[in-house]
């Protein structure tokens, strides 16, 4: 079945589309993409969240941007959108990825966590807490992607996925502060704040392993 | 990005028919390195046939006491793997001295192998570039060479396979399975699935257009003890200068390939049987030949010393 067929929108509809989006202040590259008329579009389903979302979208919107740009959950971040700097770590069926490099088509029914799906004022996911009692961060830039990589980083140390830092392959895996610093080495943190992020991570990893 | 359409493949033959269809038509697995060059224009898809859903995602037990991988398990899952871990270290250390978690969550099996190089002028296109424009030039030649090969390249392309998990595949003896348009199957031995650039450097590897792979297998386990070891310019989250994927066995004998180096993962058996007589005499065999540029010939001394490292930690 090519089912890029079922997907493809008429002419018109898609003009309307474009208009509307034309009088948003949308970032350049979006608004392009926005107005490239011949442009495939798809519509992707998936729960962003906890909550179900249905969105069409030109193809080339990458997950990162369905986020941001359209459902304006900004807390996930742009950093290199190259996969480099981890700025823009998400969890997708709780296993943390980079959105810049991803499609959000490729998502059609995945379960999609972001920071602001973690927790919330008042009720912050115990990673978060930790973050702000051992003041891991500076500019704040990176620590949406910091968190989502260090929740996910526990399940997997839980799950029995090494790291380069593993000694033993076999043997059961611990969080040692090499293994974290490691295990982090995805999100990179311009201010430096290092130092107090794996102390965070090291504090909530204590807790949850 | 270009604009592209985009569909999910229903199974390996109808996603293979479908490439093979459309010209322009890629597959997409995790996306971590087509997109990456998608979004540079250096790769222009205008059909992405997703894979991802597909029934190849697998780690079985093969009759003959080896492991059949499917195409699409993730570096992660595949480096996780209680047999990988204990039967196939090199594979698990290969992988985990790669990337970082989240991309290793995403890339797969097949991703991973048919991952494209890193000369940093396949990146800058508005240089000439014989991978990116054929019969364009190299601008490599006479240019920054540090990373890239120093053996079997050829006047037209000196760029290195930067792969991690492809060397331990290649002391393995991997075999790489597929299914082409046509609906048959063949199976391409590790060694014969990465090219020397030749005439050709834009041709990569020997798959005909459409050809899905869907599976790598591992003969029974070696024994001995594995290794990788991996150097570069930081501790962590970079590829290779030079990497050392080794099975050493207790009688002194054992596999050695050599990452990062060549256009392909880099074993010559007659050099690795030269083992017991010591690094210099493996590494002086193995590269015989080589013709590195004044940047990069640092990495012939560098291999003999990281495997000198290997043996080492072999002993210990
Ligand atoms: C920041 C960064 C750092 C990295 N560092 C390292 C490193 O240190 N070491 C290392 O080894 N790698 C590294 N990588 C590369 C990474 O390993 C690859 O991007 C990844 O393995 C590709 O797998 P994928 O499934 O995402 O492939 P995709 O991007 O989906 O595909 C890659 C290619 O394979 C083709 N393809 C995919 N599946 C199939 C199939 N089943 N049959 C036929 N063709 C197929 C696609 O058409 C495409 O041409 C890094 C990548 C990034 C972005
Ligand atoms: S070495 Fe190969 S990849 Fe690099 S510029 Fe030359 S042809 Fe292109």
């Amino acid at each position: 079945m090519d089912e890029t067929n079922a997907f493809e929108v008429n002419r018109r509809k898609l003009m309307a589309g474009s208009a509307a989006l034309a009088t948003l202040n949308l970032p350049s590259g979006v608004e392009a993409q926005a107005l490239d008329e011949e442009a495939p579009r798809v519509v992707v389903t998936f729960t962003i969240n906890g909550h179900l979302q249905r969105l069409q979208l030109d193809t080339r919107v990458t997950l990162l941007d369905a986020l941001r740009e359209h459902l304006h959950l900004t807390g996930t971040k742009k950093g290199c959108d190259h996969g480099h700097c981890g700025a823009c770590t998400v969890l997708a069926n709780g296993i943390r990825i980079n959105a810049c490099l991803s499609l959000a088509v490729m998502h059609d029914s995945d379960e999609i966590t972001t920071i602001e799906g973690l927790g919330r004022p008042g009720a912050l996911h115990p990673m978060q807490a930790a973050f702000i009692e051992y003041d891991a961060f500076q500019c704040g830039y990176c620590t949406p992607g910091q968190i989502c990589s260090a929740v996910a980083l526990v399940d997997e140390v839980k799950r029995g996925v090494p790291s380069h830092a593993t000694g033993d392959l076999t043997a059961p895996m611990t969080l040692s502060n090499v293994e974290l610093r490691e295990r982090m080495s995805g999100n990179i943190c311009r201010c430096g704040a290092y130092s107090n992020i794996a102390d965070a991570v090291s504090k909530v990893a204590g807790e949850m392993l | 990005m270009k604009p592209f359409s985009y569909e999910q493949a229903a199974s390996p033959a109808a996603a293979a028919a479908a490439v093979a269809s459309r010209p322009g038509a890629k597959f997409i697995a995790g996306g971590t390195n087509l997109l990456d060059l998608m979004k540079f224009q250096i790769e222009t898809p205008t059909h992405l046939v997703d894979v991802r859903r597909l029934d190849l995602n697998r780690i079985e037990d093969t009759s003959d006491g080896g492991l059949r991988i499917g195409a699409l398990v993730t570096n992660t899952e595949l480096a996780s793997h209680p047999r990988v871990k204990r039967d196939y270290g090199v594979v698990s250390r290969a992988i985990v001295a790669g990337a970082t978690g989240q991309l290793r969550n995403k890339a797969t099996t097949a991703g991973n192998l048919l991952q494209r190089n890193r000369c940093p002028y396949f990146y800058e296109t508005d240089l000439p570039c014989n991978k990116r424009r054929p019969g364009s030039g190299c601008s490599a030649i006479g240019g920054v060479s540090r990373s890239l090969a120093v053996i079997g390249t050829s006047q037209h392309c000196i760029a290195q396979n930067p792969g991690d998990m492809a060397v331990a595949l290649r002391v393995l003896d991997a075999t790489v399975e597929t299914v082409r348009p046509d609906g048959t199957t063949r199976a391409i031995p590790i060694g014969d699935f990465h090219l020397l650039p030749g005439e050709s450097p834009e041709i990569e590897h020997p798959l005909v257009p459409g050809e899905l792979v869907t599976a790598v297998s591992l003969p029974k386990p070696p024994g001995g003890t594995h290794h990788y070891h991996k150097v570069r310019d930081r501790a962590s989250y970079a590829f290779a200068i030079v990497s050392v994927a080794a099975v050493l066995q207790k009688d002194g004998s054992g596999r050695v390939a050599f990452g990062s180096v060549a256009p392909r993962p880099w074993r010559i058996e007659a050099a690795e049987a030269l083992l017991p007589r010591g690094p210099a005499a493996v590494v002086e065999t193995a590269f015989a030949g080589a013709r590195p540029t004044p940047e990069n010939a640092f990495k012939i001394p560098l291999a003999e010393r990281t495997l000198a490292l290997v043996v080492a930690e072999g002993r210990a």
